[in-house]
């Protein structure tokens, strides 16, 4: 249950829900909680719902951030 | 960017450990509360533990619903279970949660009263709306991320009409789980749980933002 993950959004269907593809498993979930989405965006996926829509520029600034983390005291 | 690959990076993950283990203080010890069984899990299966100096101590958090619910919910959901002709929808975490006197939802099940696993709090106003002779009570459970979902059940059974489908509620909130800890006498009064930080649980904050803490 508590488990949230990042998913593709394939296809918008019906009443606000959409088709993703969690690494090859297609599943209906609901977009109720979210805004905006369209096909190709990565949602998180958490009890059915998306949860947030992700944001690439902010996973880039993640990712610079363990960049910098990582490459702190390199020398030692 | 598919938001996982990208994210686990053994070389880099190793140099990050190093570069903790140079960076902490060998004369003291450090630690750690992560919040959410799911990191406790993380950090167990990828073996983060034996990544970190030995003087990094990682002490497993309140954040798992089904652990920190009081048991007297889930005799109270039994009961409910056992009422007839009434459906209880739950999510499979809490159908072998033992009570006292060693019964389970799954028990209950195998007894004969209608216990259905759901996935997801939209597949139990489904089960209401096919069985309008049945009363249907969704087992409710959570912090502030399986909360929202609850709402929306219970919106999508008023716009349905629904009068068969209701809510057991027992979302909880992460910032009190913490603050309450910090309260605890075994902190506060008698030191028994040195806390240094919190590793705080990704997914609430996509909920609730930094702010709350």
């Amino acid at each position: 249950m508590c488990l949230a993950i990042p998913a593709c959004v394939e296809q918008l269907i019906a009443e606000n829900h959409a088709i993703v593809n969690l690494g090859g498993i297609r599943k209906e979930i609901s977009l109720a909680l979210v805004e905006d989405i369209v096909p190709g965006d990565y949602v998180i996926v958490h009890v059915g719902f998306a949860l947030q829509k992700l944001d690439q520029l902010e996973a880039e600034h993640t990712l610079a951030m363990f960049a910098e983390m990582s490459a702190l005291n390199k020398d030692i | 960017m598919k938001y996982i690959d990208e994210f686990r990076d053994s070389t880099m993950a190793q140099q990050i450990a190093a570069n903790i283990a140079f960076e902490t203080n060998p004369q003291r010890n450090y630690h750690l509360m992560e919040f959410c069984g799911g990191h406790t899990h993380a950090i167990s299966r990828y073996g983060i533990v034996d990544l970190l100096p030995g003087n990094v101590h990682m002490i497993h958090g309140p954040g798992c619903p089904v652990c920190v619910l009081p048991i007297g919910r889930v005799e109270n959901a039994i009961q409910l279970a056992q009422t007839p002709g009434l459906i209880l929808c739950s999510y499979g975490d809490m159908l072998r949660i033992p009570t006292a006197n060693g019964m389970s939802l799954l028990k209950t099940k195998a007894q004969g009263a209608d216990v259905r696993m759901v996935y997801s709090s939209a597949d139990a106003v489904k089960i209401a709306q096919k069985n309008p002779q049945h009363q249907v009570v969704f087992f409710a459970i959570g912090f502030e991320t399986t909360t929202p979902p609850t709402a929306v059940a219970i919106k999508q059974a008023q716009a349905l009409g629904l009068s068969n489908f209701t809510v057991f509620c027992n979302h909880v909130l992460t910032p009190s789980a913490i603050s309450h800890i910090l309260q605890s006498p075994e902190v506060r009064q008698f030191g028994l749980v040195p806390l240094d930080g919190f590793i705080g649980p990704a997914h609430v904050s996509t909920l609730i933002g930094s702010r709350p803490y």
